[in-house]
């Protein structure tokens, strides 16, 4: 196996001095968030899929990336040690707090909005979990060892989707150019690193993304070609979420994924 | 009244395993899946290790809970169920017999070594899928993504029966 057989005790006890500990837990509740969100919307899909296959397929997908958020939120509460739970972390941060990226929170739009959203970010996904999976962060290893096989599957879901709609109908194309053209912008905020990622970058304890950028562009030009769709120029990437400056959408979906736990605090099944 | 148990013994509680079932694919035990790494024991303590199939399975905290459930009926009541992660969970693991039950139930088990997850081979599918009503090998893929998260969706070519696969997760 590539990653140690480690001990619960190894993994759960993190033995980081407090700064860095809190730079990691900052960049571990923006994997979390990023993939808790896009799981929401994707969840927002549940019924309202095109057919019954790409209904189960996007639900699927939202439940992977609910369980890898899962795993992100224990990790950082451990991190921050002040006994906060997942829970409180997913349920009781406001969007001001929130981490992720802007192009996860985005809304749906039609089926080719969402796909061009899923593409963009599960070419990230894919190839920052391979490089978190072989990083010096046994914790993040693991959950990345269990994720990419999923994002694996997601990538080449997205990537024939991207495909069916670029070469398929005049229909299909327009939607495809058009979310193209809306969401294009977003895609650059994945790669740009903040202050603090650039930190944990520098320190070698988290995947450096200029070089996880050849690999996503080769996937790019790849997918694009089969899609007969040309490459778009890059457009100046619109940055934000990852500081905490979000989109008015995200608001509305944490009102919605929040409601049961800021109505009736402390809620359980 | 729960009897005192005799002090538990790995063979035994693993014995006991046996006996739980995956909520989503009731024919399997846990063992035949092989989601359970392991059993320690240390005086009266307990500790089943177990590894999710996939990252969201809403079955693992029922498997947890089952597992639980068998064991305090038997009287062993300190217990610990921990979920471990790496090793990630592999198709690999499970079992022979695990595989045959599968296939009876009408899930297409697994075919080794040919998970599809590899990203540049768009538009392809695992191979030689074999039916598990006509025994036909000639199928076809309709989705990656079926009932549950560790099922593709398939059809038969010859019978027409359309069936989950039980995806190659290597």
């Amino acid at each position: 196996m590539a990653t140690p057989d480690l001990s619960p005790a190894q993994l759960a006890a993190p033995t980081y001095p407090a700064e860095l500990r809190s730079q990691l837990f900052q960049y571990v509740v923006q994997l979390a968030d990023t993939s808790l969100i896009l799981a929401h919307r994707l969840s927002e899909w549940c019924g309202h899929g095109p057919v019954l296959e790409q209904d189960l397929a996007l639900s699927n997908i939202a439940l992977d990336l609910l369980g890898e958020a899962r795993s992100y939120y224990q990790y950082a509460a451990e991190l921050e040690g002040r006994g906060r739970t997942e829970d409180d972390l997913a349920y009781l941060r406001s969007a001001v707090e929130y981490r992720n990226p802007l192009l996860v929170e985005q809304p749906n739009g039609d089926f080719a909005y969402t796909i061009v959203r899923q593409f963009l970010f599960d070419n990230f996904h894919y190839q920052l979990l391979k490089e978190l999976k072989a990083g010096p962060d046994a914790r993040l290893a693991a959950i990345a060892e269990k994720s990419l096989k999923e994002a694996a599957y997601h990538l080449k879901w997205s990537s024939e989707w991207l495909i069916r709609l670029g070469d398929g109908t005049p229909e299909s194309r327009r939607r495809l150019d058009k979310a193209i053209a809306a969401l294009w912008r977003f895609a650059g905020e994945l790669t740009t690193p903040t202050p603090g990622e650039s930190h944990l970058q520098e320190l070698g304890l988290v995947p450096d993304y200029a070089a996880l950028l050849p690999a996503m562009q080769a996937h790019v030009a790849h997918v694009l070609a089969e899609a007969t769709v040309p490459l778009p120029t890059a457009p100046v990437a619109q940055l934000g979420g990852k500081t905490g400056r979000h989109s008015e959408h995200l608001g509305y979906l944490l009102a919605e994924l929040q409601y049961l736990q800021r109505t009736y605090p402390g809620l359980t099944w | 009244m729960v009897t005192a148990a005799p002090a538990p013994t790995e063979a035994r509680i693993w014995q006991l395993l046996e006996d739980v079932t995956d909520p989503e694919v009731p024919v399997l035990s846990i063992l035949d899946l092989g989601i359970v790494r392991q059993v320690s024991i240390e005086g009266e303590h307990i500790t089943v290790t177990i590894t999710p199939t996939y990252s969201g399975c809403p079955a693992m905290n029922a498997i947890a809970t089952d597992i639980r459930l068998r064991l305090l009926a038997e009287g062993y009541s300190q217990l610990t169920i921990h979920n471990q992660l790496s090793p990630a969970w592999t198709t690999d693991w499970m079992t022979p017999a695990g595989r045959a039950k599968l296939e009876a139930y009408g899930i297409a088990p697994p075919v080794d070594g040919t998970a599809t997850g590899h990203v540049l081979n768009l538009f392809g599918q695992d191979t030689a899928v074999r039916c598990p009503l006509c025994k036909s090998a000639h199928t076809h893929l309709v989705s990656q993504f079926g009932s549950t998260a560790c099922k593709a969706l398939y059809q038969c070519d010859d019978c027409r029966e359309p069936f989950d696969y039980f995806k190659c997760h290597a």
